[in-house]
């Protein structure tokens, strides 16, 4: 084996002793959401077994599972959406048209990111209260578009600066409204770049546990919540919290790793690429 | 005429906007439903939430609602809570980046390297940022970290130690690995991006000059990641100072105290005990405190765009 080889496969063998601690506790959920639940507790832990589906079964039939999924569903494509009308103008605008209030626009949408739920958690809870938007999927969905409307229009913006003028320009000699202009040019040209930040959009919006936990209730509960209801004591059974739980990270995770490229850019705002 | 201006003044700017925005174009229109949404979102509830904070109201006594002065800041502040929370939120804040960073900066080395399965090993690797919070902190809590029935607890009798409780031993260290195994894959992936940013001429130089792997990382690969490394410390810091949801389904914030952040310390406050009048001021603590950090944030990333 020549060193170079040799080095290869050292590394190969460093690599996967790596990404298998840190997947290690995925896996192990994975698993146990086919075991029994006297399997899923037993010491030591069993690793072979006859796997079984009772507890897909039992966590709809139980809990409703499917309820709680839709309201996932419901509001993080909602939200998505929502936030993609306000952003979707705003930063064709401001990537098309620049004025010097552009970079301060930009950078104040930012800023705004910075503003801790955690601060302003009492008066929107007291606004909710009041406008009867506790616990509606209606109010977690605007409060999440809300939450990523900056990071929808950053990313938008920065997708659309990579879209060359000249194109729009010569619809425009063509007699191309701004509409069409618009929807005709601009955003089939960036398609890929829409797609990854919506896919970015529902993930965050997906994994989101700060306002699910504080704003909803029975009703519009999405699955962070859900899952949370687990965590008291008469909820301990590991194998349905496990299939309950590989349910609810499945599609994010298909999602994300689709999207990892795009998520760099958009988590840091642009300043990696 | 402008194109003639401009040849005659090269220096001129000869910006992309002047070419873009050749067209007359009021864009405002375009702009301001966006901009609006977000004024009412960040102001309004920010005024809302300092005025609250100088009220006396409480929402089992909604009737006696008047003004407190510095009443609930006074209360805060000498709420032995108060320091507490803030000690534990830097705790939580300061361990979670030096894990994330550190072994983020690692595993960024590791898998910048060529090596058989590299596209789905990263794969794995960067799961658990896509794993929602209360899954991951109740998959740590039940199926890791359980004292009797947990994988650690067999792991560590196997080899003849005594089992640890780990939430009622150390809650916020157990907090700090839960949070930590959510953000290492974040702290990877962009170190690693940056990495493969690097041009392969400098490290190809520096191999010619004789640089040996250590060397290589100190010199080479370390310098060029500085700038994405506190790109990953500020954005995580703003993350990570609100954390709530795996406080929330572990350890609710005790035994006692012991693992009660900022975060969970104002919604004990707010919908616990119903006092909108400190959960208020510890509201605005908070946004101090967050704004101290993005302000650094905000310009870093502010000088990277050209708009």
């Amino acid at each position: 084996m020549t060193r170079a080889l040799r080095r290869k496969w050292i590394t190969t063998a460093a690599a996967w002793l790596v990404a298998g601690l840190v997947f290690f506790p995925i896996a192990w959920m994975v698993l146990t959401g086919f075991k029994t639940e006297v399997e899923a507790i037993a010491t030591p832990p069993s690793l072979f077994f006859r796997p079984t589906l009772e507890n897909y079964v039992a966590v709809q039939a139980r809990a409703d599972y499917l309820k709680f999924a839709w309201n996932s569903v419901v509001v993080s494509f909602g939200s998505t959406l929502l936030a993609l009308v306000f952003a979707v103008p705003a930063s064709y605008a401001m990537a098309f048209f620049p004025t010097k209030r552009t970079k301060g626009t930009l950078v104040w949408m930012l800023s705004t990111k910075a503003l801790p739920s955690v601060g302003v958690l009492v008066p929107i809870y007291l606004l909710f209260r009041d406008a009867g938007l506790l616990d509606t999927r209606l109010g977690l969905l605007f409060v999440y578009a809300l939450v990523n409307l900056p990071i929808v229009a950053w990313m938008l913006f920065s997708f659309f600066k990579e879209v060359p003028g000249e194109i729009l320009e010569a619809g425009r000699m063509d007699g191309a409204e701004p509409k069409h202009e618009l929807y005709h040019l601009l955003l089939p040209l960036s398609l890929p770049g829409i797609a990854s930040t919506c896919l970015l959009a529902i993930i965050l919006s997906w994994n989101e546990a700060f306002w699910s936990l504080n704003l909803t209730a029975a009703n519009a509960a999405p699955l962070t919540a859900f899952i949370a209801s687990f965590s008291s004591p008469e909820g301990l059974f590991w194998a349905k919290l496990s299939a309950a739980s590989t349910m609810a990270i499945a599609p994010i995770l298909i999602f994300g790793w689709m999207s990892q490229r795009q998520l760099v850019r958009g988590l840091t705002f642009g300043a990696v690429k | 005429m402008e194109l003639a201006e401009r040849r005659l003044h090269p220096g001129s700017v000869p910006k992309l906007s002047a070419a873009r925005g050749r067209r007359e174009v009021n864009s405002l229109p375009l702009k301001l439903p966006a901009v609006v949404v977000l004024v009412l979102w960040s102001v309004v509830p920010l005024a809302m939430t300092l005025w609250f904070s100088f009220q006396r109201y409480n929402l089992l006594s909604p009737g006696e609602r008047s003004f407190a002065g510095i009443e609930n800041y006074r209360f805060l502040l000498t709420d032995p809570g108060l320091a507490t929370a803030i000690l534990n939120t830097l705790f939580l804040v300061g361990w979670v980046l030096a894990l994330t960073v550190g072994l983020g900066t690692l595993l960024a080395v590791l898998f910048d390297q060529d090596f058989f399965g590299r596209g789905v090993a990263r794969v794995l690797v960067i799961a658990p940022f896509f794993v929602m919070p209360t899954v991951s902190a109740l998959v740590w809590k039940n199926m890791l970290m359980h004292p009797s029935n947990g994988v650690i607890a067999f792991l560590m009798r196997s080899v003849g130690l005594q089992p640890i409780d780990w939430f009622s031993a150390a809650p916020l260290a157990s907090i700090v690995v839960i949070v930590a195994w959510q953000w290492l894959p974040f702290a990877t992936l962009i170190l690693l991006t940056a990495i493969q940013a690097l041009d392969p001429e400098r490290k190809e130089a520096a191999r010619m000059d004789g640089a040996g792997p250590v060397a290589m990382f100190f010199f080479i690969i370390l310098p060029h990641l500085g700038r994405a490394i506190s790109v990953v410390l500020m954005i995580e810091t703003l993350f990570l100072l609100s954390v709530f949801a795996e406080i929330f389904v572990t350890t609710s914030g005790g035994p006692g105290l012991a693992s009660t952040n900022l975060a969970f310390l104002i919604y004990r406050y707010a919908l616990l005990e119903y006092d909108v009048g400190a959960a208020s001021a510890g509201g605005v603590f908070a946004i101090v405190l967050a704004n101290v950090v993005a302000t650094f944030l905000v310009r870093a990333i502010a000088r990277n765009i050209e708009a």
